[in-house]
Order: structure tokens, then sequence, then C-alpha cells
């Protein structure tokens, strides 16, 4: 038991003595390059960190078994992009919006180093939130699994429309010179920690209002529909709404999350949002660091990130042919393994779910009774008719 | 915003109270209609891809009949069906070739596979293949269906014996479908492979409104689909473990208190689907390439077929399959136009795509699928 116990701060330290040795010792202890490594790393985190905590909202709250964030990630990234740069000029690049400069005129603080941002970040809000919407309706009355199907197929879907329609957001050579925040305000060598000021920013703004939503009437309703449909419709809620809710306000933060994704790149294409990279290690963030909680989900977005990284910086090293041809793949087994070993053995995750949440009573964070992933027990037939 | 929301649920749920309401007859009936007036029409303006379409059908066929067991049997969403189907196809490659990647552009060669026994690449008749592909089949699909018994043990059970949701079990398919495709990366590289290369004459086959031309593979194919098929069926409504497996299906609690072994139910229900998914995979990539990540991308076609069909109905996911499969295939060739201008000029890329509309489009109008009993 006390073994158990010592696992979440363990594996925190070791992936954090990882990422914070590996470049220190490959850059030759050079204290400035290990700093701007570890920020890159930590803005990183931040921003999947936001779209695990939306999957948090739908999955670890309501319930809504979504296995197509990559369509919501990718619809908040391009509608972020679309946004904020300007439109189109040369033949060969071609994309729909590029409303960056029309805002600019506005007379407070120099508006376009920060007021398209932030429509940006709004519409892809917007975006993904109806895709949410509209998917919820053929879906979300069904099993839990129909949902799970049908955004996988959307996502993919999504990404062949974006592939194939020349137009639209200059299908595979992507979009890229997409504005960045304040960046002319800053040298370009610190513009990383600004950068990173503003996706912590975004995630503490998320957290908190998750942590309040939660704790809030809306949130207990959340947890009642997802541990049992049937008793939360006789108490009286209407749980085709409130499941509606929790879908599309998790599809809004990680429309989010794919927004300050696009800036802090600078350029997206749909290579990135492959069921792969855009879907699976979300799911696996949130199952390792706990579904149900939102520090949790933070945790486990550094947890698996951190494996990421350690994987890119070991290529550096001199391993065996075999191994460093392979070094993805091998990460991929790893992280595909990860969540089964996590279902297997810790189904609650590195951080459980706190048993009562309310903004009133005293917090009691004992392991929960039965794991937080129980669905009401399947019937065979859909709940339709 | 909730203020909207709720007002469109309402919209919804008069709209979804209106099909519900419906007979059930007539949803059906309307929902045949249209695919046979399709596939009339198809089979007049495209015969050629509609002649694919049945055959990559029977393909999809045979791993649908494997997921629509699972499915119906254990209750839950297997994820990793499409990854195991390719897994399949590269085990019967690793058989036949006993070829593993070195790097990414040089392979290593075991000194003695099934391949190298005398005249095991001679081709068969037309064939482009000989019976070392078919022994290779044989033995992956032996192994496969050994490994998805050997996850059970390890995985699926222990998931079971806790009394887990269905979601618990999908996202460990998940989880296993990353790991399998990971495990296909490493031992045989990204680019993809054939069985045998080289270019295969196609025959022309008079129909007497128009030509087909179609390889003897593929013919062999769809033979292959039809016999298993065929077997299938036979074990499920001539055998005790059929008739078992259909209790199950019904109702799992019933079946265990009526004495019917469920454990032994579910190991059974793995060899089967785990041998045919194999086959299918080695079928997949004779009229396709081996590729590992063309697994996770078949899971689309497959699911759809199976709620098509109606899940825990092997029927339901061959008529799902065959009308999946057409539609792929026949989208190919849509090119809707009006007035000389193209509006909907369908890409090969949205062949996957084909599939999940008809997916969203049947969930809307009847969730149960084709064959599926009305909850």
């Amino acid at each position: 038991m006390k073994a158990d116990r010592l696992l979440t701060p363990l594996s925190f330290l070791a992936i954090t003595a990882a990422i914070i040795i590996m470049p220190a010792e490959r850059s030759g202890w050079n204290f400035d390059s290990v700093i701007s490594f570890l920020t890159a790393f930590a803005t990183t985190v931040a921003i999947f960190a936001v779209i695990t905590l939306g999957l948090n909202v739908q999955w670890g709250y309501t319930g809504v078994f979504n296995f197509g964030i990559a369509g919501f990630f990718m619809v908040g990234a391009y509608t972020a992009a679309i946004f904020t740069k300007p439109p189109a000029e040369s033949e060969f690049v071609r994309y729909i919006g590029g409303f960056g400069d029309s805002l600019a005129f506005l007379p407070f603080l120099d508006s376009g180093q920060w007021l398209p941002f932030v429509f940006g970040t709004a519409a892809a809000a917007l975006m993904s939130g109806a895709l949410a919407f509209a998917l919820s309706i053929p879906t979300l009355r069904l099993r839990a699994d129909y949902l799970a199907i049908t955004t996988i197929g959307i996502a993919e879907l999504l990404r062949a429309v974006v592939l194939e329609e020349r137009g639209l957001v200059n299908s595979a050579r992507g979009l890229i010179g997409i504005p960045r925040p304040f960046h002319d305000f800053f040298e370009p060598d610190d513009y990383k920690f600004v950068y990173f000021g503003i996706a912590v920013l975004v995630l503490i703004i998320v957290f908190l209002a998750l942590e309040k939503g939660i704790r809030s009437p809306w949130g207990r309703v959340l947890r009642a529909l997802r541990e049992d449909e049937l008793t939360t419709a006789a108490s009286g809620k209407n749980v085709f709404a409130f499941k509606m809710q929790g879908f599309i306000v998790g599809a809004m933060i990680m429309g989010i999350g794919g927004s300050i994704y696009a800036y802090e790149r600078g350029s997206i294409s749909p290579d990135t949002f492959t069921p792969f990279f855009g879907t699976f290690i979300f799911w696996a963030m949130l199952m390792v660091g706990g579904s149900g909680n939102n520090k949790g989900a933070i945790l486990g977005a550094y947890i698996v990130w951190g494996i990421w990284t350690i994987s890119l910086q070991l290529q550096g090293y001199d391993l065996p042919e075999f191994v460093r041809s392979r070094i993805f793949f091998i990460r991929d087994l790893l992280i595909g393994s990860l969540i089964v070993i996590v279902l297997l053995l810790r189904p609650a995750g590195l951080l459980p779910e706190e048993r009562k949440i309310s903004l009133f009573i005293g917090r009691d964070t004992g392991p929960r009774p039965r794991e937080p992933t129980t669905e009401p027990e399947p019937t065979d037939k859909p709940p339709s008719g | 915003m909730v203020r909207p929301i709720a007002g469109a649920a309402q919209m919804l749920e008069r709209a979804r109270h209106f099909f519900s309401s419906l007979p059930d007859i007539v949803i059906t009936t309307a929902v045949w209609l249209v695919f046979a007036a399709l596939i009339i029409w198809a089979v007049t303006s495209e015969a050629q891809l509609v002649v694919i379409g049945i055959i990559v059908g029977s393909i999809l066929a045979l791993g649908a009949i494997g997921l629509t067991l699972i499915y119906g049997i254990m209750k839950f969403a297997n994820f990793a069906h499409g990854d195991t189907m390719m897994l399949g196809a590269y085990i019967a490659f690793f058989f036949l070739t006993g070829q593993v990647a070195r790097d990414a552009t040089e392979d290593v060669e075991l000194p003695w596979s099934l391949g190298s026994l005398p005249g095991a690449l001679e081709p068969i008749g037309k064939l482009t293949f000989g019976y070392g592909l078919i022994i290779s089949t044989v033995v992956a699909a032996l192994v496969i269906a050994l490994l998805v018994v050997g996850l059970d043990r390890l995985v699926y059970r222990p998931l079971r014996q806790r009394g887990s949701g269905i979601v618990v079990f999908a996202v460990a398919s998940l989880g296993l479908a990353m790991a399998t495709r990971a495990l296909m990366l490493i031992i045989w590289g990204p680019d993809p492979r054939l069985y045998v290369s080289g270019i295969h004459m196609a025959d022309k086959y008079d129909l007497g409104f128009t030509t087909i031309t179609l390889k003897a593979d593929q013919i062999f194919m769809f033979a292959v689909a039809v016999v298993l098929t065929a077997l299938v069926y036979l074990l499920l409504f001539r055998t005790k473990l059929g008739k078992a497996m259909r209790a199950v299906t019904d109702n799992p609690d019933l079946a265990r208190v009526s004495g019917i072994d469920t454990e032994r139910v579910f190991t059974w229900t793995w060899v089967i689907g785990g041998a045919l998914v194999a086959v299918a995979g080695v079928l997949l990539a004779l009229q396709a390439q081996l590729n590992p990540n063309l697994g996770f991308v078949l899971l689309l076609p497959l699911f759809a077929s199976t709620i098509l069909g109606g899940i825990g109905s092997p029927q339901g996911a061959l008529v799902g399959a065959m009308i999946v499969g057409i539609s792929q295939e026949v989208s190919v060739g849509i090119n809707l136009s009006i007035a000389g201008t193209d509006i909907l000029p369908l890409a090969p890329a949205y062949k996957f795509s084909v599939a999940v509309v008809i997916m969203i489009f049947m969930l809307l109008l009847r969730p149960q699928g084709l064959f599926g009993a009305k909850a």
C-alpha cells in the first residue's frame, strides 16, 4: 500500500529528472539551452493539458465517449489560424478567411498584437462546439460506444476534407506563418517565455473555470448521469441536454487548446491531426493521470509528454542501430501498452477522482470505492425505442 | 447558452419521436429501397466498380463478422480489430517470405520459410501466388487466434471479472490497437509491402450489357469469403457451440444460469473472430497492399458494416459489408454535375468517409441496424 502511494510522486520525479538531465548532459551542462528546452517542453505540456482537460469534461465527468479528439483539435487549430492570418494572396497558397488585420485599427493597446488572437480562440471554441452539437444529435442518445465510433469517423472525414479540398485550408501543405500574440513586442529569444506565460494563463483559466463548474450543481448532475443515467432522469434532470452540454463544453475546450497550439507552432498541417497523435495520446494522458480529476489530467499530460520527449532525446544517444531507427515506434508501443497497464493495474489513474465535489464541504481525497470508469450495466439493445 | 441548446434538444426529441413512432416496417423498407435503388443504378452505370465493391465487401464481411460476434457476445467495441486484421496479413507475409525489416531500406531474410518449400511460390493456374501463401494464411489465422485468446486472458478477462463497463473495454482495445500498429512498424517498417510483386493481367468478362475486367486473384478472394461465411453460418446454426454463442448474444445472464460456460464461449468467439480477420487481412493485402497504417483506417468500414447490419448479427454484417464495400468503390466514380459544372467530384480520398456517412444515417434512422431487433 505504501509503495502504491509513492507511485505518483515517483513517476513525477523520474520524468522530471530525465527531462532535465538528458538535455543538460547533451548540451554539456549549458544552463541557457536547458532552460529554453524546458520552456518549450512546458509550453507543449500546458497546451496538451488544456485539451486533456476538455477530454476530462467529456469522459471524466460526463461519461461521453469521444475517440475523435483529433477532429476538435484540428477544427480549433485551423479556425484560429484562418482568423489570425492575413488573407491569402498567392495562387499557390489558398485558404478561406484571413481576418488577422481587420481588427488592427481598433485603438486599444496596439490591438493587432492581441485582439485577433482572442477572437481566433473564441471562434475556435465556437466552431469546435458547433461540431460537437451537430455530432451529438445522432449519437448522444445511443450507447456510449456508438459516439466513439462516430467521432473517429468524423475526425477522419474532416481530415480527408482538409486534405482534399484545395481552396479550403491549403490541403496537405498546411498553413504556415500563423501570427503569434505579442510577437513584435519582444526579442525573438525571449518570446518563448512570453508564450509559455500565455499558455499557462490559458491553462489556469480553463482549470479554474472547470474546478468551479464541476463543484457546482451542474457539475454534480454531470457526474450523476455518468454513474447512472436512469436515476438521474428519475430525479427530473434532462439527461440528453446535460450530456450534450458536457460534450459541447469539452469540445470547446479542445478547440481552445487547438487554437493555442496553432499560435505556438506557427504552422499546422493535416499530418498532426491523425488518430494517433491527435486522439490517442490525449486518452493516454487522461488515463494515466486519472479521469475525473482535473489535476490528474494535467499530471497525465506532463508524464505522457515527458515520455514522448525522452524518446526524442534518446535519439541523440549512442544506441544500437536496431533501437535507434525504431525509437518512435517503440515509443508508440510503450504508450499503447501504458493505457492497457494503467487500466489493469491502476484503473483510477495516478491521481484518482475526489469522492466529494462541492465548493462548501471539505474535500475528501480518499480512494473511491468503485473504479471511476464504471458505466451502467450495458444492455444489448441501444436505448432508443 | 443552455436555453438554445435545450430548445434544440427539444426539437430533436420531437424529430426522433416522429421517426420512432413510424412503424418499424416503414423505415426498414425505406432503407432497403434506398440501398436497392442505389445498387441498381450503380450496376447499370458503374458495373466495373460494383464488381470490385462486391470483392472488397466480401473481404470486409470476414472482418465484420468477427467484429459483430465479439461485439454481440462480449458486448464491447473492439477497436483493435482493424489492426489485428493487418497483423494477420503481416504474419502470413512473415511465414511466406521470412522477411523482417533491418532498417529503413534493408530487410533481413530468415534462412527458411514456407516460401522456400519446393514449388511454394509457383503460381496456381491464373492466380499470382502459389500454395505457400495458402499455407501461410492458415498458419497466420492460427497464430492470430492464439494471440487474441491470449490477449483476452491477459487483458479482457481481468477487466470482465472486475465488472468493468463497455467503455473500459473499448479504451483497452484502443491501447492494444496502438500497440499492435507499433509492433508492425517495429518488425516490418513503415513502407508498404506486397506478397507478390509485378504487374498482373486482368481478364475481360462480357456481361451482355457491359464488359468488366477482373483478376483471377479477385475471384479467389470472393470464393474464400463465401466459403468461410458459409462455414460460420453452419457453425452458428448447426452446432451446439453456435447455439451457445447465440444464447450469450441474446442474454448473457440467462445463458450463464442455463449452464452455458460463458468463458468457453468467449474463448471460441475470439478464436473464430481472430481466424476470420486474419484471413480477411491476407485477402485485403492481396487486393491492396500490406501497410501498417491501413489497420486503423479499416475500422471505419468494419464498424459501419457491423452497425448497418445490426450488432451481433453475422448475416447483418455480411449484408452491411456488401453495402459498404460497393458504396465505397462506386463513390469513386460519382461525379455529380449540373449544367456541365462539377459540383461534387468525389475524390478517392473520400472512400472511407462514405462508410462514416452511411453509419451516421443509419444511426439516425435505425440505430439497431437492418437485422437488429427493435428495443
